[in-house]
């Protein structure tokens, strides 16, 4: 009992405890936390064939004039 | 090694010529224009296109092609809210409208998201649209 007492108490025991907690707050560090929401479409939106027929052909030149991101 | 020098600098005038009518854009071509990545994410079926004028990810996205998904959509967002502004729509209005095109556009093998928010590779024939696409 007094020898275990005695080893815990020791500070190059401490040393090591610490130095490992060390590295578990560095392997900590490292890692990134990327939150993975599905992903909704939300199609309820307010609009009409009438509003897609009016702006079809401005979508079409902006499809056109801005490619490289379509 | 005077040859060489010479042959070299007698090349250069074509050689700008060439650099000139690229950047007049004489012959432009859509694909061409993509940034290869996303070009090359596009091929895999790992992004497709959305109903609502957006870039969707069809496989868990690795980072990269998160943030090439990410920096698209938001040029798209930016995109569609002038447009919007412009002809008097919402900018989702107008997304929406640009969406149904992007969708018809795919080539087969690309994937697009049908209205009921399925993945599906483009076929030959024509995608599944929203019934308000032209």
């Amino acid at each position: 009992m007094m020898r275990i007492k005695k080893e815990v108490q020791d500070p190059r025991w401490r040393q090591v405890a610490a130095l490992g907690l060390m590295m578990a707050g560095l392997g900590g560090c490292v890692q990134i936390a990327t939150p993975d929401k599905p992903i909704e479409i939300n199609l309820n939106i307010n609009i009409r064939q009438e509003v897609v027929f009016r702006l079809d052909g401005k979508a079409k030149e902006l499809v056109e004039q801005n490619s490289e991101i379509f | 090694m005077t040859s060489q020098t010479q042959r070299r600098s007698s090349l250069r005038p074509l050689i700008m010529l060439a650099a000139g009518a690229a950047l007049l854009g004489v012959a432009p071509t859509v694909q061409a224009q993509r940034d290869p990545a996303y070009q090359a994410a596009r091929e895999a079926g790992q992004v497709g296109e959305q109903p609502d004028g957006y870039l969707g990810h069809v496989t868990p996205p690795t980072p990269e092609i998160r943030a090439l998904v990410l920096d698209i959509n938001i040029k798209r967002k930016d995109a569609y809210t002038r447009s919007a502004a412009a002809n008097g729509s919402t900018v989702e209005q107008f997304a929406f409208t640009t969406g149904c095109n992007l969708i018809a556009r795919t080539l087969p093998g690309e994937k697009y998201r049908s209205p009921d928010s399925r993945w599906l590779t483009r076929a030959a024939g024509l995608p599944e649209r929203d019934s308000r696409c032209l």
